[in-house]
């Protein structure tokens, strides 16, 4: 069977059901509703301890979750309109506030927006909170469980998520639910595999029944013969083995077996993404995208929000290099507040350098905010999109001229160094001039692909010609290594080719001095680094280079890192 | 009775974060708070009831405080409309 994977990490163990009580609430006539009234405030008072004592021992982002709840909890209207039904109808707490709260759930749940949709829920688990506690239900059923189990539930609020144990509960698996569920998010956070919206199972699975299952594919088996056990612990020893190996690797130097150094860098697409990259030893910035301070605005974003942003990342990486890709927008990627007119190919339209250079006033706001923040780091400008050297000199001119508008200002300007982007492919067969006006490269492999198959790989029909390892592209590699090198500057790559273990060996080979990758495959990539000497990938490059298509580079990595 | 009518400019409206921070900011205040869209009022302290009421952009709200502090609540409520960016 499957479901979606939500949080990664292969477990086995035996089904624990947890079929929930049905909150059963009748409607009871009261003597003394100013006992009942009292009898509510207590169970208020409760709940809100209950959830401050979550807090207490979760982590920011659940916490958040339950902030949110103590903030409707303490809600003025809910509580008063409890109250109300209490007096009016000289009725029982429990049955004032389902009335109460099942009606905002009605109308939360009829709203258009996902954020109030989701408010939806976590009222339910309040009430639930609230009803559990005035009828004196216990949450037994789940800490009583005391030895290790899969815990299978139709769907789990976010505060049974925080009662399960993680010393018991290997993994879970809920019949509803998707990828941006608070349960979802929060195994992710607790670091237990978890798959989500298996659908109709209960009728299936009983508590007892051995299940294997795989939190990453959202793969699981019930009740599986030795084999598959015996396959799936195999895995998952592979997993826990690699892991613990390039963990080793988190503070050593990206290099070579014949000890040359390259560069292993993150790509990043806000400050926030930092505290993983620095985690997993990164040695630099390779690809930090500013659109996101573009994208859901509702105007541009001004010079100091930019500085302030482009400020924290260069002071969080201290003198490692920082590469800031200006604005790559437009065609595909509209924003509400500015009028791109629609154009029938966007991939091939109006975006990135094109139509900034279009609207210089717009672009100059951003250069203003990069120079300014030179002084902060180790800043690194990159132009995405280049694809002739007049557009580059186009460019260079008008950082010139923010510079001198600086200067005037008196404004401090420190050093920083200009690059492009190779993505095109008429900018890759002139890197020989390119590479005279600039003081690095970096090989955009996703577009260059793209445009040199003239294939767009989200399209089924022709995703096939997304071909990284095509000798075609690694000739054009090749010729854009030796031209940098040829001029003495420096050439990276940023672009999902950079973490394929079939690529590293061909990288190498080609020169490269950069890889810019997600934070997710830094240390996998340092590990297979310390594995390959230079000279023998060089040789295989050269071997590659002369293979008719694809297929036949594959074999040869394959084959190559299979001797490893 | 003081009172004052602001046009919500940010995409998200009064829902999410601002709402939330609305209704912190409305709960420090000691006046009584009321929100009207539409010939509807609901109590300015109410995060639910604020998101009930569906403010999205380009909605008018009228704010209405009443009590100890009502001008200065007023003034600070109407300037938390200003700050809303996104």
């Amino acid at each position: 069977m499957i479901g979606i994977g939500v949080s990664t990490g292969i477990c086995s163990g035996h089904i624990f059901k947890y079929e929930k009580k049905t909150i059963v609430v009748e409607k009871v006539s009261v003597t003394d509703t100013k006992l009942e009234l009292e009898r509510f405030n207590t169970n208020l008072d409760i709940s809100e301890k209950q959830i401050q004592e979550i807090m207490i021992n979760s982590n920011a982002e659940i916490a958040q979750i339950f902030e949110a709840h103590l903030e409707i909890l303490r809600d003025p209207e809910m509580k008063s309109s409890i109250e109300g039904i209490i007096t009016d109808e000289v009725i029982n707490a429990e049955y004032a506030v389902k009335q109460v709260i099942d009606g905002y759930v009605t109308m939360f749940e009829a709203i258009e927006d996902e954020y109030i949709r989701e408010r939806a829920a976590d009222l339910k688990d309040i009430a639930e909170r609230i009803l559990n506690n005035l009828l004196g239900n216990s949450d037994v059923d789940l800490k009583a469980i005391n030895e290790p189990t899969i815990f299978l539930a139709h769907d789990l609020t976010p505060s049974e998520t925080a009662q399960l144990n993680k010393k018991y509960v290997l993994g879970f698996i809920t019949e509803i639910g998707g990828k941006t569920s608070h349960s979802a998010i929060m195994a992710r956070t607790l670091e237990i595999p978890a798959i989500v919206g298996i659908g109709d199972v209960f009728p299936t699975l009983e508590t007892g029944d051995f299940v294997i299952m795989n939190g990453e594919t959202g793969e699981f088996i019930i009740n599986p013969d030795d084999q598959t056990v015996a396959s799936f612990e195999e895995k998952k020893l592979a997993l826990e083995l690699e892991r613990d190996i390039w963990n080793q690797f988190k503070n050593k130097e990206s290099i070579t077996a014949s000890g040359e150094h390259i560069e292993i860098a993150a790509n990043i697409g806000s400050a926030e993404d930092l505290d993983a990259v620095l985690s997993k030893g990164a040695e630099g910035i390779g690809l930090f995208r500013t659109e996101f301070l573009y994208m859901g605005k509702s105007d541009f974003p001004d010079e100091a929000t930019q500085l302030g942003v482009y400020k924290a990342v260069l002071e969080r990486m201290g003198d490692k290099p920082v590469v800031i890709r200006t604005l790559d927008i437009g065609g595909d990627k509209e924003l509400d507040y500015f009028d791109m007119p629609k154009e029938l190919n966007p991939f091939l339209g109006n975006r990135a350098i094109r139509l900034c250079l279009g609207h210089k006033d717009m672009f100059k706001v951003q250069l203003r905010a990069l120079l300014k923040s030179s002084i902060y780091g180790n800043l690194h400008i990159m132009l995405p999109m280049i694809a002739t050297v007049d557009e580059l000199r186009e460019a260079k001119e008008l950082i010139r001229e923010v510079e001198n508008e600086l200067k005037i200002e008196k404004i401090e300007v420190a050093d920083y160094k200009l690059g492009i982007m190779l993505e095109i492919p008429a900018a890759v067969f002139a890197a020989n001039i390119l590479a005279k006006e600039v003081d690095f490269f970096s090989i955009g492999t996703n577009d260059l692909i793209q445009y040199t198959f003239a294939a767009d790989r989200m399209n089924d029909n022709v995703s096939y010609l997304y071909q990284p390892y095509n000798p075609s592209l690694l000739n054009m590699i090749d010729f854009v290594s030796k031209a940098a090198h040829k001029a003495g500057i420096w050439v990276g790559m940023c672009g999902e080719m950079c973490s394929e273990v079939n690529a590293i060996p061909l990288l190498i080979g080609l020169g490269l001095d950069e890889l810019s990758m997600n934070a997710s495959s830094i240390l996998k990539t340092r590990y297979m680094m310390s594995k390959i000497n230079k000279k023998d990938a060089k040789a295989l490059l050269d071997r590659a280079l002369e293979c008719e298509n694809q297929a036949q580079v594959l074999a040869l990595t394959e084959e190559y890192l299979g001797g490893l | 009775m003081k009172s004052a009518s602001v046009t919500i400019k940010n995409p998200t409206g009064l829902h999410a974060r601002p709402a939330s921070d609305f209704c912190k900011l409305a709960n420090s205040l000691g006046c009584d708070i009321k929100l009207e869209k539409e010939g509807k009022a609901i109590n300015g302290k109410s995060v639910i009831a604020i998101m009930s009421l569906g403010v999205g952009q380009g909605s008018t709200l009228q704010i209405r405080t009443e009590g100890e502090g009502e001008e200065e609540a007023l003034n600070s409520l109407v300037s938390y409309f200003d700050t809303l960016e996104d």
